[in-house]
C-alpha cells in the first residue's frame, strides 16, 4: 500500500506495463497460436483440455479482482459473489439456451425442461434472450441491479463487518434455493446445459474455444485495467478510507454510502461477466454454483493471493484453483484438508497472502506477522477500528464527490 | 325304573347325538371353508352364504383373505393364506405356518359378486369377536371401506356395542353407507351423524352431494340434505382448520426447538463472545456422531442396557465437543480476536477439516441413530395429529437446557466472569479474572451446548458428515434477529422464524416458504440492525 501514500500514482510503472504485455504476449497470443497450429502430436502444442482448464482460471481470476476490489480495497467481505457470479452465468446461458433452437432432445422451440414441465410458452423473463447482445448485457446488469438494490439498503442502515458478510450470505442461501426450484424458471437442480453454439459457432468445435479463452484474456486485462484505475484515483483512495475508517469519511463531509455502493455495484458486474465468459467454456450453469461454500472459497483465493493488491488477488485465484485442479485428481480426500488448511494458515500466518509474504522477503527489517497478531500494526477491515489510520481531511471533499460520483 | 331308564335313555341318546354332531359341523364349516377357494364361482357364492350362517369367527381369516387376493389352494383342495405382510403362508383352516411357495398354487377366481358378499360377511363375524381392539380395527376398515352389505351387520353391532371408539367408527361407517339411502330421512340422519363423528375424510364424499351437474339438477336431489351436507361440511372444514393450526404450531415449536438447539450455542459464541464460528455447525455434527458411536459402544457391549444410552450420550457429546471447541479456540480462534472477518474464513476452513475427518472415519454416508424404545412411537392427540415422543422430548430438553444455561450465565461465578468478560475485558481482567481462561471455558460451552444439540437431532434424523452444513445459516440468521449479546432474543428469534416459516409454507411450498423468510430477514435486519432485543445505553455503541 505504499502507493497510498502518493498523491498521483500512475496507473501501471514501467515494470508494470512491461509485465502485462508480457503476461498478454504469452497468455493472450502465444497459447492460442500454440493450440491452433502445431500438429496434433507436436511437442509445442497446447493441448485443448489446457486450454479449458485455463480459460476457467482466467474467468476465476476475474472474479478475485472484483471481490480484492470490495474486501481488499473497500473492506466489505462479501460471501455472495457467487449469485453474481451465477446470474452472470445463467443470462448467458439462456442465450445458449434459445440458440440450441428446435435440436434439442424435444425438438421443440422452448428448452428442453420447459418442454419437461409441460410449460407451453416462454416465461416473459425469457424475452429477448434469444439476442446476443442483449443476453451479454443482461449477463453484467442483472447481479449490478441485484448488488445496487441490496447494497443500497445495507449501506443505508449502515452495516457493516460481519453482520454484511452474513446477510450476503443468507442472501446467497436464498438465490441457491430459488433456483434449485423447479418453477422459477431456470431448469431447477439440472440447471442449463446442452448449450449447442454461440454466435452461431458450434461450443465443440476448438476455433471456438480458444476464441472464448482469447476472450477472456482481453477481458481480464480490461478487468484488471479497470480496477487499477479506480485503485489508483482518488476513489480508490476513498475506498481504502472507508475500510480503515469509516466514521472519519463521514465525519469529513463524504457519502460514503456512494462510493461503498459503486465498488460495490461494479464489483458485481465483474463478477457477472465472469460468469459470462465462464458458462460457454464449461457447458453448464446450475444453482450449485450458487453454493453459499463457492462464495467463500472465491473470498480465499484473495486472501491466499493477498487482500489489496490486484496482482495478489490473479494470482491468488490461479494458485489455489490449480492446487485444486492438481488434488482432486491426484488426491481428492485430501483436497479439504489443504483448503481448510490453507484457510487457516493465511489467516493466521499470512494476512496479507503470498504478496504480503514476498515484501517481507525483499523487506526482511519489517515483519508483519507481529501485526497480524495484535491486530494494530496495520489498519485491515473495518474492524480494527484504527482512529488514525488516514488523513482523510487533506483531501478535498467536496470536488471529490462531484467528479467522481 | 321304566322312567328313570327312558330318561337315561334319553339323556345318553342326546349326548351322542351333541357328541357325533359336533365333529359333524366342524368338518362341515371345514368344508365350507375349502370352498371358499374353489374354482367355481357358484360354489364360492354358496360357501359364504353357509358361513354366514355358521357366525364363526374362524372364517374371518379365509374370508379376509379371499377379498384380498390371498387365498390359495392346492390340488388337493387344501387350503392356504398367503399372510398379508408377506411374511410367509399358513394353512386355511388350522392357521399352522407352512412352508410353500405361493406360485404354485391355484387362486379362486371371484367377481363383485363375492366380493360384496365377503364384505357383508366379514363385517358381521369381525365386529363381534370379543376384543375390544380387534372390534375396533374392523370398524376403522369399515369405515374406510364402506359396503352396502355391511349396512345391517353394523346395524346389528352397534345395538350391541359398548365402547365409544368403536361406536364412533361404527356410526361413521353406517352414516356414508346411508348417505346413498333411498330415504330422505335415512339420509338427513345420516349426514348429521357423520358432521358429529366425521373428519375431513369424509368431506369429498359430502361434497359429491352438492355437486351441480351440467343440466342444472344436483347429485341429490333434496334441496334440505343438500342444505344439510353444506353444514356439514362446514362444520367439517371448521374442524380441520383447527387441526391444521394445531399441528402446524406444534411442527413449528418442534423445529423451532432444533434451530435453537443450534443457535443457542451459537448465541454464546458469536452472541456474547462476538466470534463468528463457521465451525459451529460441526459442534452439532460432532455430538451427533458422539451419540452414533456411544449407541454402538452400547450395543456391542451393554445390549441390555441400550435403551438407556442417551443418558451416556448426552454427557459424551457436551465434554467431546466442548473440548473440540476448547481446542479450537486456544489454537486458532485466540489469535484473531478483534478480526471477525479472519475469524470466519479459519473457521470456515476448520469446518472442512472437521468433515472430512468425520469423512474418513464413519464414511461419507448418513449413519442411523435408532431411537430408544421409549421415544419411538407417539401420542396421538387430534385424529391425523401424532406427536412423536422423540420430538416432544427434543421440546422438553431444549426448555430445560434454555433455562440451565440462562441461570448459568445468571447464577453461577462462571457466568458473572463471562459477562464481565464480554462487557468490558480489561476491567475484568484488571479485576483478576483471567480473561483468557474465561474464553476459553465459554467457547468450549457453546460449543459443548452445541455438541447436546446434535445428540437430540439424531434422534430426529439421519446423521451425516454434512449435518451442522445445513443449519449454519440459520443459526446466524436466527443470532442475528434476536440481537446479540441476549440469548432471550434468540429464543423468541429462533421460535418467530420457523412458526412464520411452517405457516407460510401451505401458501408458498417450504422452499418459497423458506426464501420469504430470508427475503425478510434480509429486510428486517436493514431496520433494525440491532435484533428484537436490542442492548441499551453505551453497551449498544460498543
Amino acid at each position: 500500500m505504499s502507493a497510498a501514500g502518493r498523491l498521483h500514482t500512475p496507473l501501471l510503472g514501467r515494470t508494470g506495463w512491461g509485465a502485462l504485455a508480457l503476461f498478454v504476449a504469452v497468455a493472450g497470443v502465444a497459447i492460442p497460436i500454440l493450440n491452433v497450429l502445431p500438429a496434433e502430436d507436436s511437442a509445442l502444442r497446447v493441448p485443448d483440455f489446457l486450454i479449458a482448464l485455463l480459460g476457467k482460471f482466467v474467468c476465476y481470476a476475474i472474479v478475485a479482482l472484483a471481490i480484492d476490489l470490495i474486501w481488499g480495497y473497500t473492506g466489505i467481505l462479501s460471501l455472495g459473489h457467487g449469485v453474481f457470479f451465477a446470474l452472470g452465468g445463467y443470462a448467458i446461458g439462456m442465450y445458449l439456451m434459445r440458440s440450441i433452437g428446435i435440436e434439442g432432445v424435444y425438438a421443440s422451440d422452448l428448452p428442453d425442461f420447459m418442454v419437461f414441465l409441460d410449460w407451453k410458452e416462454l416465461p416473459w423473463f425469457w424475452y429477448g434472450f434469444d439476442s446476443f447482445p442483449f443476453a451479454l448485457a443482461m449477463a453484467v446488469l442483472a447481479p449490478a441491479a441485484l448488488a445496487f438494490a441490496f447494497g443500497f439498503f445495507a449501506f443505508r442502515s449502515r452495516i457493516t463487518g460481519v453482520y454484511f458478510s452474513i446477510i450476503t450470505q443468507a442472501m446467497t442461501f436464498a438465490f441457491m434455493l430459488l433456483f434449485f426450484r423447479n418453477d422459477t424458471g431456470f431448469g431447477g437442480n439440472n440447471g442449463l446445459t446442452d448449450f449447442k453454439r454461440i454466435l452461431g459457432f458450434s461450443l465443440q468445435d476448438p476455433i471456438t474455444r480458444v476464441g472464448l479463452y482469447s476472450a477472456s484474456i482481453a477481458a481480464l486485462v480490461g478487468a484488471f485495467l479497470a480496477c487499477r484505475a479506480i485503485v489508483t484515483s482518488k476513489l480508490g483512495r476513498l475506498l481504502r478510507a472507508v475500510r480503515d475508517a469509516e466514521a472519519k469519511v463521514r465525519f469529513s463531509g463524504y457519502d460514503a454510502l456512494q462510493y461503498k455502493l459503486f465498488a460495490w455495484t461494479f464489483s458485481a458486474a465483474l463478477c457477472g461477466l465472469a460468469g459470462a465468459l465462464y458458462v460457454p467454456q464449461v457447458g453448464i450453469i446450475n444453482p450449485g454454483e450458487m453454493h453459499p461454500a463457492n462464495s467463500i472459497e472465491m473470498a480465499i483465493w484473495v486472501a491466499v493471493g493477498g487482500r489489496g493488491t490486484l496482482v495478489g488477488a490473479v494470482g491468488g485465484a490461479w494458485l489455489v484453483n490449480a492446487t485444486k485442479s492438481w488434488f482432486t485428481v491426484a488426491a481428492p480426500e485430501t483436497w479439504l484438508y489443504v483448503l481448510g488448511g490453507t484457510f487457516v494458515a493465511v489467516t493466521l500466518f499470512a494476512p496479507d497472502g503470498l504478496v504480503g509474504l514476498l515484501r517481507r522477503l525483499r523487506l526482511p527489517g519489517r515483519s508483519g506477522l507481529d501485526g497480524a497478531r495484535s491486530g494494530e500494526a496495520r489498519p485491515r477491515g473495518p474492524e480494527t477500528r484504527r482512529p488514525d489510520s488516514l488523513n482523510v481531511g487533506s483531501l478535498k471533499a467536496k470536488s471529490l464527490t462531484e467528479s467522481e460520483t | 325304573m321304566r322312567a328313570s331308564s327312558k330318561i337315561l335313555n334319553a339323556t345318553l341318546g342326546l349326548l351322542l347325538v351333541i357328541a357325533g354332531w359336533q365333529p359333524a359341523r366342524a368338518s362341515e364349516l371345514e368344508s365350507h371353508l375349502l370352498g371358499l377357494a374353489s374354482d367355481s364361482r357358484s360354489e364360492i357364492l354358496d360357501s359364504i352364504e353357509a358361513l354366514g350362517e355358521f357366525d364363526d369367527p374362524r372364517a374371518l381369516a379365509p374370508l379376509e383373505a379371499l377379498v384380498d387376493k390371498r387365498l390359495y389352494r392346492d390340488v388337493s383342495g387344501r387350503l392356504y393364506i398367503a399372510l398379508e405382510d408377506g411374511r410367509g403362508v399358513v394353512d386355511g383352516v388350522t392357521g399352522a405356518a407352512v412352508d410353500i411357495d405361493v406360485s404354485t398354487l391355484d387362486e379362486p377366481t371371484i367377481n363383485n359378486r363375492v366380493r360384496r358378499l365377503a364384505n357383508g360377511l366379514i363385517a358381521q363375524l369381525s365386529l363381534r369377536v370379543p376384543d375390544a381392539e380387534a372390534r375396533l380395527r374392523a370398524a376403522e376398515k369399515l369405515r374406510s371401506r364402506p359396503s352396502d352389505e355391511a349396512r345391517e351387520p353394523i346395524r346389528r353391532a352397534l345395538e350391541a356395542e359398548r365402547d365409544e371408539r368403536v361406536r364412533s367408527a361404527l356410526l361413521v361407517a353406517l352414516g356414508q353407507i346411508d348417505l346413498n339411502a333411498p330415504d330422505r330421512e335415512t339420509r338427513l340422519e345420516a349426514i348429521a351423524v357423520l358432521s358429529e363423528h366425521g373428519d375431513r375424510s369424509l368431506r369429498s364424499l359430502l361434497a359429491d352431494l352438492v355437486v351441480e351437474n351440467e343440466d342444472g339438477s344436483f347429485a341429490e336431489p333434496d334441496a334440505e340434505v343438500r342444505e344439510a351436507a353444506r353444514a356439514a361440511i362446514d362444520r367439517i372444514d371448521r374442524a380441520s382448520a383447527l387441526i391444521d393450526l394445531a399441528a402446524n404450531l406444534f411442527y413449528g415449536l418442534s423445529l423451532a426447538s432444533i434451530l435453537l438447539l443450534a443457535a443457542l450455542g451459537l448465541a454464546i459464541t458469536f452472541g456474547l463472545m462476538g466470534v463468528i464460528n463457521m465451525a459451529h455447525g460441526e459442534m452439532l455434527m460432532i455430538g451427533a456422531y458422539t451419540t452414533y458411536v456411544v449407541f454402538g459402544l452400547f450395543e456391542s457391549y451393554l445390549p441390555g442396557a441400550v435403551d438407556w444410552y442417551l443418558l451416556a450420550a448426552l454427557p459424551s457429546a457436551f465434554l467431546i465437543s466442548g473440548c473440540v471447541g476448547m481446542l479450537l479456540e486456544r489454537s486458532v480462534i485466540r489469535f484473531l480476536y478483534g478480526r471477525p472477518l479472519e475469524t470466519l474464513l479459519a473457521t470456515w476452513g476448520i469446518s472442512l477439516m472437521l468433515i472430512q475427518t468425520v469423512r474418513m472415519f464413519f464414511g461419507a454416508q448418513n449413519v442411523e441413530v435408532a431411537n430408544p424404545s421409549w421415544l419411538s412411537g407417539g401420542y396421538e392427540a387430534l385424529p391425523g395429529v401424532v406427536l412423536p415422543w422423540s420430538r416432544l422430548a427434543i421440546l422438553l430438553f431444549v426448555t430445560g437446557l434454555v433455562a440451565v444455561v440462562y441461570a448459568m450465565l445468571q447464577r453461577t461465578r462462571l457466568g458473572l466472569w463471562v459477562r464481565a468478560v464480554t462487557q468490558n475485558r480489561e476491567m475484568a481482567g484488571s479485576l483478576g479474572i483471567g480473561t483468557a481462561r474465561v474464553d476459553m471455558l465459554t467457547f468450549g460451552l457453546g460449543s459443548g451446548i452445541s455438541g447436546l444439540g446434535g445428540v437430540a437431532l439424531s434422534q430426529i434424523g439421519n446423521v451425516g458428515p454434512e449435518l451442522g452444513q445445513s443449519y449454519i445459516v440459520d443459526s446466524f440468521m436466527v443470532v442475528v434477529l434476536g440481537g446479540v449479546r441476549k440469548i432471550e432474543g434468540t429464543e423468541v428469534a429462533a421460535l418467530g422464524l420457523v412458526v412464520v416459516n411452517k405457516f407460510l409454507e401451505p401458501f408458498a411450498g417450504a422452499v418459497l416458504g423458506k426464501i420469504f423468510v430470508l427475503g425478510f430477514l434480509i429486510l428486517f435486519i436493514q431496520v433494525r440492525p440491532q435484533g428484537i432485543f436490542a442492548l441499551r445505553g453505551r453497551a449498544a455503541e460498543a
